[in-house]
């Protein structure tokens, strides 16, 4: 019988509502009275000289209160990167100067040049038409090998060259993992392509800057996953305001995916400028804007091998790596395809011999930073593409090469510097062959042939690493923040409860599975507990929502702050029970003695706590409200299996995907409803990267995919239903309620199988053998493919 | 009578009065003649439940119904819908808060995350149940070609308006 309330209940969100009927308070909602309204002048070029900018005529235009350059910003902090990369040779990332808006130089297009700011937002965009520039057209970086190879032209003249770093992972496995490659019995190799992706959340980016004059006090309005971290890197690195007088606030957010994570120009101008102008400033992104100045997401051009003895044990894998950065190093760029990459690349497997290479380019495109599983969707798919391979080519199931090389025993500490605390990776796959209904495959695909249709099925596994940390580790890595989270628990007189966490929701549902936590822990209603998050001038300092952290690192503050909490409440219950408080239990909102009928309901110790007329004053402070920081031992490492089965037209290369299921370990639930659907819209956000998504520059730098009449996202008729089920559950051994994260497994663990499952189509065929398709896997590709 | 935003008043010469109903509710206005319906209803008439997520009129964020048709708000003009009855998603709801059966069934079956979508989702799936009350699997799904979500996977979406059809998939409502 499933539960109606507390954990494991598909309790029904509260949230849902104020989105259902248009009372959602999302940041482009926010108008302040007296507001400007700003338009950026953005680079229609990805790589000039600027010689100068003339802005006289625009700002004798109707209602323009002010033009900004570049020059306007000589005196601030340029936008700051979030992690510290060392090379494979000890030395520093190449780390360029990231400024507000472009100045001497413009290095992709899109980026900001110059921005008006006028009465209205028609006013400011006329205006704009009216800057001249003085500019002189650079040849463009766009190839990664060649950005490389190729010193003549260097997006950022300051560095010795357009390399970011080239970072060896571990370094001192190379001759190891060379010598076991060299000795194997069978050596598969595949280069591919990871394809360039722009995360869209359906909300675009907007930032409304306010500034009190009398106190001092900037507010910036923002459509962020992580508001403390904004107000500390702004405020920090790049305004110079201390966070006292900075307050950030993220309403309602339309979507994240990873791209609202990171620090932007725009918010920082939008705070700037309210300052500078004394009125409060507003931006609110178009989707074109958006194509051109949201961090993008992969972009990674590999060349793994897949060494295997002659058992067909894995022995060894290497892989080197191209990503690319863009013209500038955005939050967490850096981090991206090493410390979340590299760490991965063991996958489920006992492969002893692992190394990893990576050099991170700088190219005249938009910056390229973390977009849903960031960095393990890479690792993924090429692990698990090139192990499909090796199956083909060995001639055996693609499922018992997985199985013979699983991962059995727990913790495991892979060559790869990090340690799974549990996992079984066997019984999802064995749950994968049961929902995916392996048994019919075969008369399936003979059905499909019957209609003149290929039918491939394709499977792949993935691991991942969430809630990144412990920080004094991740400090060794590079990283430049704390990755701990902190929540406060305050318990209101009559027995209510107000929980501020520094987790941020912005789809994910916190409203409603947060306070399912605490109503078990306390046995109250979950309607008497309310989740406040999203401004800092509310919450503790908390590092925000991405990498699937929030429930594992900010729902284990929350219960460290509710356990203090209970334990205080314990104690002010003894003492209106006259018992001692080792023998008071909490159970079902009712504190009673053991052993005896004494009991005191919850909202008369919490009435108590406030009202503290029989209170032990002298041993405890009235009130009840505890904060928690919990910064976590290790990582969590959610696992699974997932197959995809599709259909193809051999005469036209169109790709149907017919069905989909996913077999996941997320370790503990806490509602089943919402953890479905967030691995729902995962699978269709990495079936979009499969099939349908790519983000393409021309050799000159002009994006061509800017607008969705480019760039081709699922739609309702691109996707089946999905078959999820995550009853297979190896609790996390290291967080307080033995959850591993569940929001970026869908994008993490999709692509492979797709692209495998078409792999497996053509070769029922009885036409070429295709080996690799690079994504996304387009009708034109796949029938050139076959010809 | 509306007391427009400053970002309303533009140039005399652009002035277009517009005169409209907004859910049962006679409003009018002073519009640019480039202002878009959506700018009218989100900056004009503060109704900001109805979303603007692109610029090419291919995200459906903004649907609404014009004189019962489902638009997207971002494809007409102000000026277009003069004289017109609109709907928008604020005006779905019962006047004391009760949900809609499509709204009811979006809650009951997760059909929304972010929510940033979901009332072009809600609108639209009104017109199409309103034209076809028992749709097939196939035709909710063809008929939110032009509504993009980018959270749910379409999976509870295509759930949700199949339920609020009087079709409950029960193969799909164990998950």
């Amino acid at each position: 019988m499933p539960k109606d309330s507390g954990i494991g209940a598909s309790s029904k969100r509260r949230e849902d509502v104020r989105f259902l009927t248009g009372s959602g308070n999302y940041t482009d909602d926010i108008n302040i009275f007296g507001q400007l309204h700003v338009h950026f002048l953005r680079a229609d070029m990805a790589h000039a000289k600027l010689n100068g900018v003339d802005t006289a005529a625009a700002e004798a235009m109707p209602g323009v209160h002010r033009v900004f350059t570049g020059a306007d910003f000589e005196a601030v902090g340029g936008i700051p990167c979030g992690w510290l990369i060392t090379d494979r040779f000890g030395q520093p990332m190449q780390e360029p100067r990231h400024p507000v808006l472009a100045h001497g130089k413009i290095r992709h297009v899109g980026e900001p040049i110059c921005a008006v700011v006028a009465d209205t937002l028609a006013q400011a965009r006329d205006a704009a038409e009216a800057i001249v520039l003085d500019y002189e057209t650079l040849p463009a970086v766009i190839d990664m090998k060649a950005a490389v190879s190729d010193s003549s032209v260097k997006v950022h003249e300051e560095l010795t060259s357009n390399l970011c770093y080239d970072w060896g992972f571990v370094e001192d496995n190379r001759d190891a993992v060379d010598a076991a490659i060299k000795g194997a019995a069978h050596v598969t190799t595949l280069e591919l392509v990871n394809n360039r992706l722009v995360a869209n959340p359906m909300e675009p980016r907007v930032a409304v800057g306010e500034y009190n004059r009398s106190d001092d006090m900037h507010t910036l309005h923002t459509t962020s996953q992580n508001p403390h971290v904004i107000r500390l890197l702004m405020g920090a690195f790049v305004l110079g305001i201390p966070e006292h007088k900075l307050r950030v606030v993220a309403p309602d957010v339309g979507g994240g995916f990873g791209t609202k994570i990171f620090h932007y120009a725009e918010e920082a101008f939008c705070t700037f400028a309210a300052k500078a102008l004394n009125r409060p400033v507003k931006w609110t992104s178009t989707r074109s804007e958006a194509f051109m100045s949201d961090a993008h997401g992969r972009d990674h051009v590999t060349k793994i091998e897949l060494a295997l003895d002659a058992d067909n044990n894995f022995v060894a894998v290497r892989t080197e790596t191209y990503a690319n950065m863009g013209a500038y190093l955005s939050t967490f760029a850096s981090s991206v395809p090493t410390w979340l990459h590299g760490t991965l690349m063991a996958g489920n497997y006992k492969t002893p011999h692992v190394y990893v290479n990576v050099k991170a380019v700088f190219t005249n495109t938009v910056p390229v930073d973390a977009y849903r599983g960031a960095g393990r969707p890479e690792a993924t798919y090429q692990l698990e593409r090139v192990i499909d391979m090796a199956a083909r080519e060995l001639g055996v199931d693609p499922i018992a090469l997985r199985r013979q090389n699983f991962i059995t025993e727990f913790p495991y500490a892979t060559p790869v510097a990090v340690e799974y605390d549990t996992g079984d990776y066997h019984a999802t796959m064995d749950k994968l062959e049961e929902i995916a209904d392996f048994a019919g495959f075969k008369a399936r695909r003979a059905e499909s042939e019957r209609n003149g249709k290929l039918r491939g099925l394709g499977i792949n596994c993935y691991i991942e690493a969430c809630g990144i940390a412990p920080s004094n580790l991740v400090g060794q890595l590079g990283a430049r923040a704390g990755l701990y989270d902190a929540a406060t628990v305050r318990v209101n007189a009559t027995g209510s409860i107000s929980v501020m966490v520094g987790a941020h929701s912005h789809g994910q549902g916190h409203e409603t599975s947060f306070p399912q936590v605490i109503s078990e822990m306390i046995g109250i209603p979950e309607d008497q507990i309310t989740i406040v998050h999203g401004d800092t001038s509310k919450i503790p300092f908390g590092m925000g929502t991405y990498g699937s952290r929030s429930l594992a690192v900010c729902g284990s503050a929350m219960v460290r702050a509710a356990e203090k909490v209970i334990n205080k409440a314990k104690k002010i219950a003894a003492h209106l029970l006259e018992a001692s408080d080792g023998d008071i239990e909490l159970k079902d909102g009712r504190f009673s003695v053991a052993g005896t009928d004494k009991s005191v309901a919850w909202g008369d110790v919490t009435l108590a706590a406030y009202v503290p007329h029989n209170y032990p004053l002298t041993d405890i402070e009235p009130g009840l409200e505890e904060t928690a920081f919990y910064d976590p031992a290790n990582f969590t490492y959610p696992s699974g299996a997932y197959a995809c089965e599709v259909e193809l037209d051999p005469e036209t290369g169109h790709v149907k995907i017919d069905r989909f299921s996913a077999a996941d370990d997320f370790g503990n639930i806490i509602n089943p409803m919402i953890v479905t659907g967030q691995v729902h819209g995962g699978i269709a956000q990495g079936i979009g990267q499969a099939m349908l998504e790519g983000c393409v520059y021309d050799a000159d730098g002009q994006l061509l995919s800017a607008s969705y009449m480019d760039y081709a996202m699922p739609r309702a008729l691109d996707v089946p239903f999905y078959t999820v089920d995550h009853s297979c559950q190896t609790p996390c051994t290291h967080n307080p309620l033995g959850v591993k994260g569940c929001g970026e497994a869908g994008a993490i663990g999709s692509p492979p199988s797709v692209v495998n499952a078409v792999i497996d189509a053509i070769a029922s065929g009885s036409g070429k053998a295709v080996a690799h398709i690079d994504m996304p896997l387009t009708p034109s590709r796949v029938w050139a493919a076959m010809q | 009578m509306l007391r427009l935003m400053a970002s309303m008043r533009f140039r005399e010469d652009f002035h277009v009065r517009v005169s409209m109903t907004v859910n049962g509710r006679n409003v009018s206005g002073e519009v640019e003649g480039r202002t878009l319906l959506v700018e009218f209803l989100r900056e004009g008439l503060h109704l900001t439940g109805t979303h603007v997520g692109c610029d090419t009129s291919q995200c459906g964020a903004c649907t609404v119904h014009v004189d019962g048709m489902q638009v997207k708000a971002c494809s007409m003009f102000a000026a277009e819908a003069d004289g017109a009855q609109v709907a928008t998603i604020e005006g779905v709801a019962a006047n004391d808060g009760t949900l809609s059966a499509i709204q009811q069934a979006f809650q009951d079956h997760h059909g929304l995350q972010c929510g940033f979508c979901t009332p072009g989702m809600v609108m639209a799936a009104a017109s199409l149940l309103k034209a076809n009350p028992k749709p097939t699997e196939h035709e909710v799904r063809e008929h939110l070609e032009g509504n993009i979500c980018r959270c749910t996977g379409y999976h509870n979406i295509v759930k949700a308006i199949m339920a609020a059809s009087g079709q409950e998939m029960p193969a799909l409502a164990a998950e």
